[in-house]
């Protein structure tokens, strides 16, 4: 491991704290290309190599969190929390909530509220897998 | 029996750049730092108080350096698993004085339930959070 690979690594994960960040901007790959100091084609190649998925799966992995956290301690409609997390479509929402967790957002909220643990890492843990247990299950 | 938690550690890759962010910039002190030929042994503490954080380098021979590169690896990728939590009195006045020194703050301050925090990266991929707790 040289220590340019560690220097790369570094700058995709800043990169990826500001999709954890500000997840619900319109984020696009030039935008966070700019923040790793890399060309966008660059990025995505590096950033999945290290992540092992690319910046558009993380960025919609991380609002599908953060939209299941809303659905089970607020009353917000599901519309309204399609929009919050940063999504601008409820159909795409819907499609992707689906396929990520296995089941629709109306579905996911009956399973109640969320027991109280440390919200902040509980963000970090909770980011559903992308690898497709959903559509296993 | 258990009495209390002594010292607990995190990878860094430099010790002297973890030096000046720890001390330089988040206020630590320095409790030891020593050589001891093999190593640095380098631990800060909050003033005031006698836990102890130590910072080693991951490398040998506690390690072989193919190990030590995967750390580094998992280090730099933020997966190192080393998490300090820290407290403070007011997270929006240190959230603040931490931004105007440079720190790379990854989340603004939040009302959590149990108390205002805020999310911070070492300068090597660790994470850190600042919480004002609530009392009670």
């Amino acid at each position: 491991m040289s220590r340019a690979v560690e220097e790369s690594n570094r700058r995709l994960l800043r990169a990826r704290d500001a999709m954890d960040r500000d997840y619900a901007e319109p984020l696009d790959v030039p935008t966070l290309a700019r923040i790793a100091h890399v060309s966008e084609a660059h990025f995505i190649r590096t950033f999945r190599a290290a992540f092992g998925e690319t910046p558009n799966r993380y960025l919609q992995r991380r609002r599908v969190e953060r939209a299941m956290f809303l659905l089970r301690t607020t009353d917000r409609s599901v519309t309204d929390i399609c929009m919050d997390v940063g999504f601008s479509s409820l159909g795409t929402f819907s499609r992707v909530f689906r396929d990520i967790v296995g089941e629709p957002p109306s579905v996911y909220r009956r399973r109640g509220p969320l027991p109280p643990v440390p919200t902040c890492f509980a963000m970090a843990w909770l980011r559903p897998s992308s690898f497709g247990e959903a559509r296993r299950g | 029996m258990i009495t209390r938690l002594n010292i607990s550690g995190i990878y860094v890759l430099d010790q002297d750049q973890a030096l000046d962010f720890y001390v330089g910039k988040l206020g630590l002190e320095v409790d030891t730092d020593a050589d001891l030929g093999f190593m640095r042994w380098l631990t800060v503490r909050v003033p005031g108080t006698d836990q102890k954080v130590l910072l080693e380098r991951p490398g040998q021979p506690a390690m072989s350096e193919e190990t030590a590169a995967e750390v580094r690896a998992m280090l730099t990728k933020g997966a190192a698993g080393g998490t300090l939590f820290f407290a403070c009195d007011d997270a929006y006045k240190t959230h603040a004085e931490l931004k105007a020194k440079g720190v790379e703050l990854t989340e603004e301050p939040e009302d959590r339930g149990y108390g205002i925090d805020f999310g911070l990266r070492d300068p090597f991929g660790n994470n850190v959070r600042i919480a004002q707790l609530r009392e009670g």
